[in-house]
């Protein structure tokens, strides 16, 4: 057993979750390789975009490898900050937006 | 900033690079041998295919001294070549006719005294000629100035570097002020007519990462940076290449001191392209130092790793035999050999 839950090389090793299920995990790297193709968007804005997931959902591994993807991909430091910001916004919305069923309740409740 | 031989740096020294570069700071460092991935590819030894393109490093001499330079150029180098052996270039290019383009490099080229009359010659020869201009040279002094003509007026392709269409990446690289003049300098050759609608006068852009990772899809970038310069300042180019940095000289240091030369290399070696490694330009090219020595390319110029064949020498230079020859490769050319493969002309793969 490993001292931490995370450890920054088994980025490196993502690939091998097809040893145990060979079929979805062949299926699941075919689906995100295809996603992040020039496409619609440009596969250097779906970097961005991941950057911003990656925050949101709060995965090391992803941050790791999408702050990279994206400053490789000529995205500067500020507009990587902004994206993290608009993670930051949506999950402080997210957050901020149930006040609004905290109201509801206490006004229903409230004499 | 000075360069690494001014430092009195060990890094200065090309055997001390090798060694690096082969086994790791502590000697300890493997990584898959280069030689090893040729082989699975069936390009072990590696041969050239024919020697076309003529590439002379006629001096170390720079007015820039960039972070990522694998020369270690700059203003305190004295190192550039004389006129006489630029006379044995010329009568190399007279003997041999399969070496049609000839590739003017350094250094800042235009620093040589002799550079003008060596430009002359080559054209006398009707031969391609490329032109790398760091463009801030263009405006580094009055004499200077006219390049874009002189460059016009012997049809001569200008390749610059560029590192990115914004001012901080390329300052942080290249120097405080280079991405101003540079784009002055831009400015310049188009309006004689470079990169223009119309005209077969080519400009063609370098990008490199301005930090420890790989360049990303050349065909992309080049539709940004067209979009960019355009939109920007108003400028036109024809072609965007896309170059890896090679782990030699300045960006070897930069590597080093930064903590990132062991997960750059791991980077680029599981980076490796068999397509890339098939049409590397050493197949292609032979490279000419300041002193008239011989090498497969600039990179192994620097690391002084001479062409593996008699004549290593351009009093001593002989097609056939250079045709024939070994290509010496190390563990730097997983630079060349990394995604979608990097040369003098960007991507290969």
């Amino acid at each position: 057993m490993s001292e931490h839950y995370y450890n920054s090389k088994d980025l490196a090793k993502f690939g091998n979750i097809a040893d145990f299920q060979k079929e979805l995990g062949e299926k699941f790297f075919s689906y995100y390789s295809e996603v992040f193709k020039d496409s619609e968007l440009s596969a250097r804005e779906k970097s961005l975009i991941a950057l911003a997931v990656a925050h949101a959902v709060q995965c090391p591994y992803c941050i790791d490898a999408y702050s990279s993807d994206a400053f490789e991909k000529g995205w500067s430091e500020g507009q990587m900050m902004e994206a993290v910001h608009v993670a930051a916004a949506i999950r402080g919305g997210a957050s901020l937006v149930h006040g609004v069923q905290m109201m509801n309740k206490v006004k229903e409740i409230a004499m | 900033m000075r360069s690494l031989k001014a430092q009195h740096s060990s890094l200065a020294d090309a055997h001390e690079q090798v060694a690096i570069i082969e086994r790791g700071r502590t000697g300890d460092f493997a990584l898959v041998p280069f030689q090893q991935n040729l082989e699975g590819s069936n390009l072990y030894p590696l041969k050239p295919t024919e020697v076309q393109i003529f590439q002379v490093n006629i001096g170390k001499m720079c007015n820039q001294v960039c972070k990522h330079c694998h020369v270690d150029a700059g203003p305190d180098r004295k190192e550039i070549m004389t006129r006489e052996t630029m006379q044995r270039c010329l009568d190399v290019l007279q003997a041999n006719d399969q070496l049609q383009t000839v590739d003017i490099t350094g250094g800042a080229p235009e620093m040589n005294p002799d550079f003008r009359w060596f430009v002359e010659e080559v054209s006398k020869l009707k031969r391609n000629i490329i032109v790398r201009c760091n463009l801030t040279i263009i405006l580094a002094n009055k004499k200077y100035h006219d390049l874009p003509l002189f460059y016009k007026e012997h049809n001569a392709e200008v390749v610059s570097s560029l590192p990115f269409y914004t001012q901080d990446r390329t300052d942080r690289q290249r120097g405080n002020g280079v991405f101003e003049d540079s784009i002055k300098a831009l400015q310049m050759l188009n309006d004689v007519g470079y990169g223009k609608e119309g005209t077969d006068l080519q400009l063609n852009l370098v990008y490199n990462p301005a930090g420890a990772f790989l360049p990303p899809s050349q065909q992309a970038l080049e539709k940004e940076y067209k979009q960019a310069l355009k939109q920007r300042f108003g400028i036109d180019f024809n072609n965007l290449y896309v170059i890896t940095n090679m782990p030699i000289s300045r960006y070897l240091d930069y590597l080093l001191t930064s903590g990132n030369y062991e997960a750059y290399m791991e980077k680029l070696v599981n980076a490796y392209n068999p397509v890339a490694a098939l049409n590397v330009m050493c197949r292609n090219t032979i490279s000419v130092g300041w002193d008239g020595y011989l090498y497969d390319c600039d990179f192994n110029q620097m690391l002084e790793l001479k062409v593996h064949c008699q004549g290593q020498h351009i009093s001593d230079f002989n097609i056939a035999d250079l045709n024939n020859r070994e290509i010496i490769t190390g563990q730097h050319c997983y630079g060349c050999t990394a995604g979608s493969g990097s040369s003098c002309g960007g991507a290969v793969a």
